[in-house]
């Protein structure tokens, strides 16, 4: 006996199969987290303004491994059709068309792009590398005082009427009044405002970088990479974190961050004019006082010679003023030093001599990673 | 009563007559979002899993590319459970009903799905819906992430089951058979020991523990459910449960040739004889049997895929022209698709069907091999061979804990591909939770051993 069922509705409440497949999407992001570094090299990222930004990170489906033997050179199966001993069905293709279809799809693999959040991404480092927070400057010279509510008082100006406040005090007077009036002067309260000091939570970011012939490309990637992660670093403790791009060769210019990565110059490395230019910066617009400044210093580490004594003398009076100067030395590992960079010596100086500074040598995509955990552990040991 | 339950009845009596022997079939419309899933998932109701999410997304882009379209789902069982799809026309769903009693004949007669439907009784999806309910149940208590791990081990080794073997099997042996002392000859009785020294004690060889595996273990699955060292019970519930389902999907692997073929070869006689189809509806039906068992896709000439609807009706055809019908349906009790192809398909018909063995080579190269009838059977059937996966067993047990696992790379002819393999470890390490090894061959053919 058939019997065929009547439709049964259930099926219509849920899909197993997208449920598995956001499942599926989940795990992509946990895979994406892997290999950020590379997937965050737009153009634009370390300027444009904070909140939702997005980015689109292209993604394989992830494959559920099995068993499976290995790719033979030649593979036989069985068909069907015309066709003698010998005939050629498909033609081998040459190799430069292999080579322009391999960028393609490969063997028509579907890829998708998931969106994924900076902040969410940011907030995944943190969580990974289990940096700390960084804290404002606690100099007295930080706090900046701003007015904070506090207290009602009987008279006050008519916009800071507290109305709740207000009517809680007509309620009370009629409880125990006969013949009570809605309301009367006596019941009026005012928000009251006090001077309090608060520490600021301004920061501003100055980003340097050696754009001497002696940096290529790959040096900049990494550099731009860890600028961007020490930012994001920053934003996440400061309100409002304003950005100034600081490049030089045998001087030094500011930039727009567009042009700042692909800025570049022939000729030699002086490094103090950029310190020099960094002071300039702080003394004009970015106040010590108001603002907690980071400054933060990619090279390859060879500076001119006679350049030694006003480079040590301006990096100094920058780490003074800075709540951190951090320096990262390009190439650092890959490449065989017989001795310390130039840049390096200054710097392990003031570390030494107990500066709010620190170095670390940036190699490959790893040593951004180790970067940004130096630094940012060293901070909150500071504190 | 609708049209269709009309047909339905008027069709199951003329397949009763026509001497068709099945368990009843409980056939069901649904909508295409759920034929596309029980595609996916296998069985209407399913444990939960990524990896299908992943071939969900495939197959909905193939049916949106017209690649893939879904006819009817069957379920063997008692009784039998179909799915017909609600947006396909009455011709279509009078064509699946008679396609579905060819199956539901097949699964009631052929030897692999009894001996399965014996072990297992007749309603696998519901124990199937059991399970997935049990998983979920473990999800809850223990967490997705635990979960998923046990199930991405046990999904990985999903062929690796003892096909031939017991769905409900015991533990090896715990002692070795006793081994009998050596019997003392007359003569050892007399020079085995100085005169007036005192009779030796006669020491029995007490029971001794067996090796672990005593043989070499194919059935990954069962093994790792029973002896890995700190398995939970809901772990091995797991383990068991996809172990079951795979076990019910074998014999649709191993006959799907002959299966497919078969509700062919019934559903195009069944609607041949139905003289009380009106003649449009038969006309449409038979244009979408035409669709379903043709060789090669529209406008082309050759296939590099055998369509298993084609050739099992083809064969069937042939086998029923020649022999009879007696023998054919003896055919179907006893064979499996290796058995039918190896001798059924002879010199006449590969002729006819114009078959050919191709090789691809590395440059995308392909061409046409030959026409020799003994190397067509074999690439037709070289990927069902061990449920489609590579040989790998269970050799030793060590005393650590640890597993080794083998590669039979010489029957399977070349080695792993070993970054999947060492995926598979991993996973199974973590259910495992000591270390596995696993001995292959590289691309080279040297010996090659993988350790998660």
């Amino acid at each position: 006996m058939i019997r065929i069922a009547a439709e049964t509705p259930w099926y219509e409440l849920f899909s197993r199969g997208a449920r598995d497949w956001l499942r599926h999407n989940q795990k992509v992001r946990e895979a994406v987290k892997g290999s950020l570094p590379e997937i965050l090299s737009g153009d634009d990222l370390l300027s444009a303004p904070g909140g939702n930004r997005t980015v689109m990170v292209p993604v394989k489906f992830l494959e559920h491994a099995r068993f499976r033997l290995a790719e033979a050179a030649s593979q036989q199966g069985a068909g069907q059709g015309r066709g003698e001993p010998g005939d050629v069905l498909q033609p081998g293709r040459q190799e430069g068309e292999r080579a322009a279809q391999s960028g393609g799809t490969e063997n028509g693999e579907i890829r998708f792009v998931v969106e994924m959040k900076l902040d969410e991404i940011i907030d995944w480092v943190w969580e990974e590398l289990k940096l700390p927070d960084l804290k404002p400057k606690r100099t007295s010279t930080m706090d900046e005082p701003d007015y904070v509510r506090e207290g009602w008082d009987r008279r006050g100006a008519r916009s800071r009427l507290d109305r709740r406040r207000t009517m809680k005090e007509a309620v009370k007077r009629r409880a125990i009044q006969e013949n009570p009036v809605a309301i009367v002067n006596e019941d009026l309260r005012f928000r009251q405002l006090v001077k309090r000091p608060t520490p600021s939570t301004n920061a501003a970011v100055m980003f340097a970088l050696d754009v001497s012939g002696s940096m290529d490309e790959a040096q900049r990637k990494l550099a731009k990479q860890f600028f961007f992660f020490a930012l994001q670093g920053i934003r996440r403790q400061y309100a409002k974190v304003e950005t100034v791009f600081l490049a030089h060769a045998a001087q030094a210019w500011e930039f727009e961050e567009r042009e700042f990565f692909q800025a570049s110059s022939s000729g030699g490395t002086v490094s103090s004019c950029v310190f020099q230019l960094g002071l300039e910066v702080m003394r004009t617009r970015y106040d010590p006082g108001r603002y907690n400044v980071y400054f933060f210093y990619a090279s390859d580490g060879e500076n001119a010679a006679e350049d030694r004594e006003p480079a040590a003398a301006a990096l100094k009076s920058l780490a003074e003023l800075t709540n951190y100067a951090g320096y990262v030395e390009t190439g650092g590992i890959a490449t065989f030093r017989p001795r310390e960079t130039q840049l390096a010596e200054m710097f392990h100086e003031l570390q030494a001599a107990g500066m709010p500074v620190g170095m670390s040598p940036l190699g490959s995509q790893d040593d951004v990673w180790r970067a940004i955990r130096e630094f940012f552990k060293e901070r909150a040991a500071d504190d | 009563m609708t049209e269709l339950e009309q047909y339905a009845d008027s069709i199951e009596q003329l397949a009763r007559r026509l001497g068709l022997d099945y368990y009843d079939v409980d056939f069901e419309v649904a909508p295409a979002s759920l034929m596309t899933e029980i595609a996916v998932y296998g069985l209407p109701v399913r444990m939960p899993h990524w990896s299908f999410g992943v071939r969900y997304i495939h197959q909905l882009v193939r049916q949106s590319m017209g690649h893939s379209k879904i006819f009817e789902v069957m379920f063997p069982g008692d009784p039998c459970r179909a799915f017909l799809m609600d947006g396909n026309s009455l011709a279509d769903n009078t064509l699946v009903t008679a396609h579905v009693l060819g199956h539901a004949d097949f699964a009631k007669n052929n030897e692999l799905f009894a001996r399965f439907h014996a072990m297992a009784g007749g309603n696998i999806v519901e124990h199937a819906a059991a399970h997935a309910q049990r998983i979920q149940q473990a999800i809850d208590s223990f967490g997705l992430e635990k979960v998923e791990a046990v199930l991405d081990a046990a999904l990985a080794l999903e062929s690796h089951v003892d096909v031939g073997g017991e769905l409900h099997r015991a533990r090896y042996a715990e002692f070795a058979p006793e081994r009998k002392a050596a019997r003392q000859t007359d003569f050892q009785k007399r020079f085995g020991q100085l005169p007036g020294t005192p009779e030796p004690l006669q020491q029995e060889p007490g029971p001794v523990r067996a090796a672990i595996p005593p043989h070499p273990e194919f059935d990954l699955l069962w093994f790792i459910a029973h002896y890995a060292p700190e398995l939970e019970q809901w772990e091995r519930d797991i383990f068991l449960a996809v172990r079951a389902e795979s076990l019910y999907f074998y014999p649709v692997f191993a006959c799907q040739i002959m299966n497919e073929g078969w509700a062919s070869y019934w559903h195009a006689r069944l609607l041949r004889e139905a003289d009380f189809l009106p003649q449009p509806l038969y006309v449409a039906a038979l244009k979408s049997h035409s669709d379903v068992v043709r060789p090669y896709a529209a406008g082309q000439e050759t296939a590099l895929a055998i369509n298993p609807y084609h050739l099992g009706f083809t064969l069937w055809e042939h086998v029923v022209d020649k022999h009879g019908m007696a023998r054919a349906r003896e055919v179907m009790h006893e064979e499996d698709d290796f058995g039918f192809i190896r001798n059924f398909l002879d010199r006449e018909l590969a002729d006819k069907l114009d078959l050919f063995v191709y090789e691809a080579s590395s440059g995308d190269e392909i061409k046409v091999l030959n026409r020799d009838l003994d190397a067509i059977r074999e690439a037709i059937l070289a990927p069902k061979f061990n449920y489609g996966a590579p040989r790998v067993a269970v050799t030793e047990l060590r005393n650590d804990g640890s597993l080794d696992l083998k590669h039979e790379h010489a029957s399977d002819g070349r080695g792993l591909d070993l970054n999947r393999a060492k995926r598979v470890l991993d996973y199974t390490r973590r259910v495992w939770r000591r270390p596995v090894r696993l001995h292959t061959v590289n691309e080279r053919g040297e010996s090659h051993e993988l350790a998660a």
